[in-house]
């Protein structure tokens, strides 16, 4: 008996053991002292912290209008963001189930940006932006291609939301997809004979039937463009004039550019707390308009 | 008969439509790709035309200035190396906690699922310090330390829902035979865990190898540098210098191109059953 206990802790260890120390060390403990730390002036190069209590939270919430900012840009972001691309998701793959000759390449060639890496894309896009735009703007006279891209407050915001739809769409395109050939046909024959029109079967049959698919696609979408740091870092670095830095940057800069890790511990908490309610709230809603088919 | 021939003409349409927005997404790649060979005034003053001579000069300058072979090196010790480990560390850990129901284990698959909400961003300052503490920095297998953590708990999570539909009777028939627990694991469940290793090797693969602000934390040496960290280094020093900033794009993004090209297939599936767990 005893010895069956033993050899049972023996494979405990053995096989959950180095996922949960690697987990200990890298999450769970930098977790626990970020907590700690936000209640503290830590500068990250002296070592010492001492507690200053609210401090930090105080300043974040009553002084700190940069983070305000950085707060305000991430949601407005974030709505425009997680709406158009999981509009855009959603009408490609219900053209792209439909009998295409070639289906198979647009599907490939929509998802191919996803491969590429937030940064390399933002410099890229930089590119294009600054040269390819303005070169297309000459030559087609079109004054859509002539607009200061990277260079104004408005017309930056959206060109971060473009290149962020253009590079998450296609993900949540194979998402829809997979959800849009698990509609019973049955189904949608019998509201074709039914005399329903297209636009009805849609709205009634197909939407409420792809919803978990949905829940997947807007909690992927809120959490990138929460989360987004790479894109926004090469494409416009924060500018111009900081109106695009997004609250991850905002956080970066206080710790490793200002070396005010207390302050910058105490936003991070926050944006924790943010990101939380926000995607478990989003589950919980689209959850609820789930339906069985 | 019409209503057949309206809907060809419906699905024409829509064919064609989707083709010129299929273009229209690939035109990025088109400005890359021509730019990347033109000489510096004609990429100033035509940056839209194909390229008057063909200028390959330029990679060769941007393969040197980047030292590209390091770069892709590092890139693939990191992402090969936190793959297999992450892989072995977590089927492991997924498959002990389904077949060992306890409460502890119950506890920790849900602070595992609870953790995959937290961002990056949020613990990454003190993460700095706790990887200096244990002497993880500038060092690429203090590197991989660091994408074992944050790889656990979501490929755990894929394990475990997988591991749920795999039938006991066919372990028990390895246990009649007399395997132990290490021989059933490796002998009989890991060969069927196959499908999802794919998945999580294809999610993690396309985070770690693209992944910039956690190895511009940890790496500072220039010798250790990944891709997108040598890519920004290069864009720090040679702003607007797109003759050679294009090459230097062209030959980061073309590693994980060809990867996706080949392995598409999978990664198409991955996703899928990835979201379907999710």
């Amino acid at each position: 008996m005893n010895r069956k206990k033993t050899s049972r802790l023996t494979n405990q260890i053995v096989f959950v053991g180095p996922a949960i120390l690697f987990f200990i060390l890298i999450i769970a403990i930098p977790f626990v002292l970020g907590l700690y730390y936000s209640f503290t002036n830590w500068d990250g190069v002296s070592g010492k912290a001492a507690g200053v209590g609210f401090d930090n939270y105080k300043q974040i919430f009553m002084e700190d209008s940069s983070f305000r900012d950085s707060f305000w840009f991430t949601a407005r972001f974030t709505v425009l963001g997680v709406v158009i691309t999981n509009v855009a998701g959603f009408f490609l793959a219900y053209f792209l189930t439909k009998p295409l000759k070639t289906r198979n390449l647009l599907r490939t060639i929509f998802f191919m940006p996803n491969v590429i890496g937030g940064l390399l894309l933002g410099f890229i896009w930089q590119f294009i932006f600054v040269k390819g735009f303005s070169a297309l703007g000459s030559s087609t006279g079109i004054s859509f291609f002539n607009l200061p891209w990277l260079g104004t407050e408005n017309t930056a915001f959206w060109a971060i939301v473009i290149v962020f739809v253009w590079q998450t769409a296609g993900y949540l395109m194979v998402i829809y997809i997979s959800s849009l050939n698990n509609v019973p046909k049955d189904i949608l024959e019998a509201a074709e004979i039914d005399g329903a029109s297209r636009m009805q079967v849609l709205r009634s049959i197909i939407i409420p039937l792809i919803m978990p698919a949905a829940t997947v696609c807007l909690f992927l979408a809120i959490s990138w463009s929460f989360k987004m740091f790479d894109l926004n870092l090469s494409l416009t670095k924060g500018g111009p004039f900081g109106s695009t830095e997004s609250v991850a940057m905002n956080i970066y800069n206080e710790a490793f550019s200002k070396n005010r890790y207390g302050l910058g511990t105490a936003k991070a908490i926050i944006f924790f707390v943010i990101v939380a309610i926000v995607t478990s709230l989003q589950v919980k809603f689209t959850k609820s308009k789930e339906v069985e088919a | 008969m019409d209503i057949k021939k309206q809907y060809r003409v419906g699905t024409i349409v829509t064919e064609i439509i989707m083709i010129l927005l299929g273009i229209l997404f690939l035109v990025p790649f088109y400005f890359l790709f021509v730019n990347s060979v033109k000489t510096f005034g004609d990429l100033l003053t035509s940056a839209a035309s194909l390229p008057k001579t063909i200028e390959w000069g330029n990679y060769a300058r941007a393969f040197d200035i980047t030292n590209f072979p390091t770069a892709l090196g590092n890139s693939l010790l990191i992402t090969v190396g936190s793959n297999v480990l992450l892989v072995i560390i977590c089927a492991m850990a997924a498959y002990y906690m389904v077949r060992n129901n306890s409460r502890f284990n119950r506890l920790l698959y849900v602070i595992f699922v609870a953790a995959m909400v937290v961002p990056f961003q949020s613990i990454m300052i003190p993460l700095v310090k706790v990887t200096s503490k244990l002497g993880l920095m500038d060092s690429i297998p203090g590197l991989i330390i660091c994408y074992l953590g944050f790889g656990v708990p979501m490929s755990v999570f894929l394990f475990h829902g997988f591991v749920k539909s795999i039938p006991l009777e066919i372990e028990e028939a390895a246990t009649v035979d007399g395997s132990n627990v290490y021989g059933v694991f490796y002998r009989v469940v890991f060969p069927l865990l196959k499908p999802m290793l794919v998945t999580v090797f294809i999610l993690n693969t396309l985070w770690i190898w693209n992944d910039y602000l956690l190895p511009s934390l940890i790496l500072q040496s220039d010798h250790l540098s990944t891709i997108p960290i040598a890519t920004f280094a290069f864009f720090g020093q040679y702003t607007k210098q797109w003759d050679l900033a294009l090459p230097a794009l062209v030959m980061g993004v073309l590693p994980i191109i060809i990867f996706f090209l080949f392995m598409q297939r999978y990664i198409i599936e991955g996703i899928t059953a990835g979201a379907v767990k999710g």
